[in-house]
């Protein structure tokens, strides 16, 4: 059974949102998908200054059995990108809701919010 | 789904399970690189209860696989010596890959791979036809391979004192068979060890008895991660029926000194007369990423793909095999998802006893 924490929102393809309030939003992948893929072995993360779709492929993260797309879960431009991932991605996988973040964004319209999946939405999703 | 008689085992050790070639085995029972790491410097050990065993018995075991195997029989004099070989069709094509054990004259033991067992085994068939031999598949066999420096010996403190005795002086590539036990000094790690035949319903106990041991399980993912560090290949992605063991890095599993008559001897004689096209060589990244099966490779000499590829954990970088052209050498790039990130070109093996080898590292810098 994987960790959901119940104040984040969460999409379908896994990434988990923490909105800040100032209209930014921290992105990772959940529990359950770095469970799934394995140990991290290298994450390559979207440039600061990027705008991107939701929907749109914006990151990757690998592990030692397969690479993965990572989505904008919401539209909005990057301000920050996790750069201790490029030395110790495997903090996806110790951390994937604290230290194992992957980047922050400007969200563009933070209405997308509540497309988003509540935790036990994503609870039934994932495990189900 | 088939399960090995230790699928229970592998749930109670958390294993992650997945299908594979019909059977449900583990893919990993936590890290994958925990895994790979433990085989490289402890013991750990994998069930591959899902590799074929066939005996291969009869006053003619020994002209019948002169005939059916890439490399020769003629090699193995002493009971219990391995000779590791390919079986190829008429076109010089590999059907599949496999160890042949001598036990006796009348008596040869072969290990092929799981994913081929229908094809392999029907193929034998088949050419066993003209020989006064008998083939017999032991579905009835679990395996477990012990790999890793300290592999032997923790699996001396749990084995039969008689195995153990059979053991004594056994020398790498050998098998000794004690009482219902089948025991090989072979892997498929880069590492010393053993491969462990028995009946099914003995693997549990023995499992438990390593485990106590302080060998730890280990699944597909670090299984895979090793051969390729080992550069060993992996039937279906390094070789198939279209491609010959001369393009496949295996040219020195084919015996052709003498004229032993072997099946896809004259297609290999004609691929050599014309000039061979590709070769099977190892690619080490230079930079961040990983590399995977089935990417683009450029070299000075042409075009190739990598055949299998991923992260190295001895080495902390992306490693693969690659199929280019005979006369690629030195730098080339390989296509990581629209780009293109340098490589070197190396000789496998990467990695052997727990060590990079001789020149894999330096080629990188």
């Amino acid at each position: 059974m994987s960790e959901i924490p119940s104040d984040l929102l969460y999409r379908e393809s896994h990434e988990w949102v923490r909105y800040d309030d100032d209209g930014t939003a921290t992105i990772g992948i959940s529990d359950h998908a770095q469970a799934q893929l394995g140990d991290m072995v290298f994450v390559e993360l979207p440039e600061p200054g990027m705008s991107y779709e939701q929907g749109d492929a914006c990151a990757v993260v690998e592990s030692v059995k397969a690479a993965s797309d990572v989505y904008a879960p919401l539209t909005g431009e990057v301000i920050e990108s996790n750069s201790a991932l490029e030395d110790s991605p495997e903090l996806v996988n110790t951390d994937p809701y604290g230290d194992g973040w992957l980047f922050r964004m400007q969200l563009a319209d933070p209405a997308q919010l509540e497309g988003l999946l509540d935790p036990s939405s994503y609870a039934d999703q994932a495990e189900g | 789904m088939r399960q090995t008689p230790l699928h229970d085992a592998h749930l109670a050790a958390g294993a992650r399970m997945v299908d594979f070639a019909g059977w449900t085995l583990p893919i990993n029972y936590g890290s994958q690189i925990d895994e790979h790491h433990q085989v490289r410097t402890d013991a750990g050990m994998f069930d591959v209860s899902h590799m074929t065993v066939v005996d291969v018995r009869g006053p003619q075991a020994r002209a019948f696989l002169s005939r059916l195997l890439a490399n020769d029989v003629a090699r193995l004099q002493s009971p219990g010596k391995a000779l590791y070989s390919c079986m190829l069709n008429e076109n010089g094509g590999v059907i599949d890959d496999l160890i042949v054990y001598f036990m006796a004259e009348d008596w040869f033991r072969m290990v092929v791979n799981a994913a081929t067992r229908d094809k392999g085994v029907a193929w034998l068939e088949h050419q066993a036809a003209e020989f006064r031999i008998a083939v017999t598949e032991h579905y009835e066999l679990a395996m477990l391979a012990v790999q890793g420096p300290e592999a032997r010996e923790k699996a001396h403190s749990v084995l039969p004192e008689e195995a153990v005795a059979a053991l004594d002086g056994i020398k790498l590539f050998s098998a000794v068979e004690s009482n219902d036990l089948f025991i090989a000094r072979t892997g498929y790690t880069g590492e010393d060890g053993y491969e462990i035949m028995m009946p099914g319903a003995e693997a549990q106990a023995l499992w438990g008895r390593l485990l106590g041991a302080g060998v730890k399980p280990c699944g597909l993912g670090a299984r895979d991660t090793l051969r390729l560090e080992a550069g060993m290949n992996l039937y279906g992605q390094d070789m198939d029926e279209e491609v010959t063991p001369l393009e496949s890095g295996l040219a020195w599993t084919v015996a052709m000194k003498d004229d032993r008559e072997f099946i896809g001897r004259p297609a290999l004689e004609r691929q050599r007369a014309a000039g061979l096209q590709n070769k099977l060589v190892g690619l080490v990244l230079e930079g961040r990423g990983v590399l995977r099966p089935h990417q683009s490779v450029i070299t000075h000499a042409g075009a190739g793909m990598t055949t299998s590829g991923s992260f190295s954990p001895t080495l902390q970088r992306a490693i693969a095999f690659a199929r280019v052209p005979v006369g690629a050498a030195d730098r080339c790039t390989v296509e990581v998802r629209g780009k293109e990130l340098a490589a070197r070109i190396v000789k496998p093996p990467f990695v052997r006893n727990g060590k990079a080898c001789e020149g894999i590292l330096q080629a990188a810098e």
